[in-house]
């Protein structure tokens, strides 16, 4: 798989936000007003990436002063350090393209971000991250920090331009692949079936950096178009939360079983994940897309293996929390819908990002009852 | 942890919360008269109904006037293992910038120092630092994170803090400054605090154990090893800030061979500084 890629990585490679960036109207010191910037964001990258391209729209009417450039989306200020396609699928539910931004060049809110010197503050970010990942994955961050500095070097260049066979190429070498991934073993090399696992460390198989955001859409549950935007990054809970992938014999573990790792609450007197498999299997029926997509009965979760299918608005797919009034809406990872029945080294493989986590934006419904009574 | 030997230096987060425990009660004994070690539960998540939810040690308001009354009295090990320590720490950190400018690897930098509360000599403006111990999931390991503020409640630039810190940190942030002291995200708190990152943490807390456990008296658990495990940990990250823990709380572990493990067992595989 070495410098290749699946069609999927290529997709998330090269996917791109199309942005239209405002300058905020305080900082508009000319008449007429400048119009805004209209430039593709790649979904990997980083918002301060694209200053060098914003700043020329607007390097003429703002006020004096040195820049300390920072985002915002309908007033909330976007933390530079999440990717950007990340940013698009958590804050913008139902996706408007172009996605409006503004962009502001004074007035760093220090208190809620930190603070961002350009590419450097990027990179390191990124290194940090990179670093961090591999300590999960490997149980230390030697395979990182040994990169010669070629590699290094060519490594950030390859996320900054988005070279995927080149980081593909160069990340090989930190041998952060999953262990005994089931999935991409038995489709993609069959013959490494055994070795795979010794050549990076004893029982650390299958430690998944995920970083998971879970966002409250309240009562809003049928039209997406109905969220009201957040504005405070305290309304979202993000963290990085290591997932263990549970090995069985005959088993795959999936993106259902991952989601249920990271939000066990609401996967109340859930079977184990064995009776959920064979019921997936038993049922595994191709009318998929239409069938009984109002019931919120958690059975009923039955999709096509392997298939990577965009479920827009239909969220049944996912059991309810205890007090029958709060669920799991959507999981969107990459700007898609994947069904829970994926494997989720598939997932990981194909829909991590440059860094190694795999970010995971879910929205729940949690009435405002359900969390007062607890 | 049945087996010393081979543990890998990192803890789980239950045994974070015993070992917090510990930690809060020696230092309250010990320390009366300095600002409590505090367990403080994160926020909880929205939608969590029973689950034990997640926290954090806090100390808050602690400032210079309190090592500098007898300061003497506090500092465990004696002046020249303490610079060994932090030039080695630090060392490994500037030896690494220097030789590699575009290097990623900290791999030897063991200690999460932010801010350094020392030295009062030029009659500053009194300035307070809070301090966290939070849990890294990824890590497994406990990650200090500071701030610091002036007494009308202002917080402290980069700048002002710069000037808190001791010569040898300075130096290093100088020298470093994407790998050092970096404002980062509280991960329970969701602002900017001031960190250093844990990849080295457990390669250098085993050493650290290894060492005091070899001398210790065989009868010592791993149990209480664990419950030891923050005080240690704070033993060596404390003095890079300026957070000093007495002798009497890490006696047990004959602390000073400890360090002195510490930084040979780092020096071998840095260049030196």
């Amino acid at each position: 798989m070495v410098g290749v890629g699946s069609e999927a990585q290529k997709y998330v490679w090269e996917g791109a936000i199309p942005l239209q960036i405002h300058l905020h109207e305080s900082e508009i010191t000319t008449l007429p007003s400048p119009e805004p910037a209209l430039i593709l964001a790649p979904r990997i990258g980083y918002l301060p990436l694209l200053v060098p391209q914003i700043k020329p729209y607007f390097s003429d009417t703002l006020p004096p002063g040195v820049d300390t450039v920072w985002f915002d989306f309908k007033g909330m200020p976007l933390k530079w350090y999440i990717p950007t396609g990340v940013l698009f699928d958590l804050l913008c539910l139902e996706p408007e393209r172009p996605w409006n931004l503004t962009v502001h060049f004074r007035g760093y809110p220090g208190d809620l971000l930190s603070p961002c010197e350009g590419e450097d503050s990027v990179k390191w970010s990124y290194i940090n991250s990179l670093k961090e990942a591999a300590y999960i994955i490997n149980g230390n961050s030697k395979n990182v920090m040994n990169m010669s500095q070629i590699d290094q070097f060519e490594l950030w260049r390859s996320v900054l331009n988005r070279e995927m066979e080149a980081y593909l190429r160069i990340s090989s070498k930190l041998k952060l692949g999953i262990v005994g991934e089931d999935y991409t073993k038995i489709v993609m090399s069959p013959r490494q079936s055994n070795n795979e696992a010794d050549s990076v460390g004893p029982s650390r198989a299958g430690r998944i950096p995920v970083r998971l955001y879970v966002r409250n859409v309240g009562e809003y549950t049928d039209d997406l178009e109905d969220v009201p935007p957040v504005d405070s990054w305290d309304r979202i809970c993000y963290m990085n939360k290591p997932v263990e992938i549970q090995r069985e014999e005959g088993k795959i573990f999936n993106l259902y079983d991952a989601i249920k790792m990271l939000l066990p609450e609401f996967f109340p007197d859930e079977p184990s994940i064995d009776e959920e498999l064979s019921k997936l299997e038993l049922e595994d029926e191709p009318g998929i897309g239409g069938s009984n997509l109002s019931d919120p009965d958690p059975d009923t979760n039955t999709m096509r293996k392997t298939e990577l299918v965009t479920v827009k608005n239909e969220t049944q797919l996912y059991p309810s929390h205890p007090t029958g009034k709060s669920e799991i809406k959507l999981v969107r990872i990459q700007g898609i819908e994947p069904k829970l029945d994926i494997p989720f080294s598939w997932v990981v493989t194909n829909l991590i990002n440059p860094e190694h986590f795999l970010h995971i934006c879910v929205c729940v419904g949690v009435s405002q009852d359900s969390s007062k009574t607890s | 942890m049945e087996n010393l030997s081979r543990w890998d230096g990192t803890i789980s987060s239950t045994e974070f919360r015993i070992a917090a425990t510990t930690l809060s009660k020696k230092w309250e004994v010990i320390n009366p008269e300095l600002p409590p070690w505090t367990w403080i539960e994160s926020p909880k998540p929205f939608w969590v109904t029973s689950l034990e939810v997640e926290g954090y040690l806090s100390l808050e308001n602690y400032s210079y006037k309190f090592s500098s009354d007898d300061a003497d009295n506090r500092i465990c090990v004696d002046t020249q293992a303490h610079e060994n320590l932090v030039d080695t720490l630090c060392g490994s950190r500037s030896s690494c910038q220097k030789e590699e400018p575009v290097s990623f690897g900290n791999e030897e930098e063991p200690v999460d120092s932010a801010t350094l509360v020392l030295n009062d000599d030029d009659k500053k403006e009194l300035h307070y630092y809070d301090f966290h111990i939070v849990y890294s999931n990824s890590y497994r390991v406990p990650v200090l994170y500071s701030r610091g503020y002036r007494s009308d409640g202002q917080i402290l630039t980069l700048d002002e803090i710069e000037r808190d810190l001791p010569a040898n940190s300075l130096k290093v942030l100088r020298e470093s400054k994407w790998t050092f002291i970096t404002q980062e995200e509280h991960p329970l708190l969701n602002r900017p605090w001031y960190t250093l990152h844990p990849c080295g943490t457990s390669e250098w807390m085993k050493l650290l154990f290894l060492g005091g456990y070899s001398q210790a008296k065989g009868g010592s658990s791993s149990c209480s090893v664990m419950q030891q495990y923050l005080v240690s940990w704070l033993s060596v990250v404390g003095q890079a800030v300026g957070l000093n823990v007495p002798l009497e709380m890490i006696s047990d572990f004959h602390h000073l061979c400890t360090i002195d493990n510490v930084t040979s067992s780092n020096g071998n595989s840095v260049t030196t500084s």
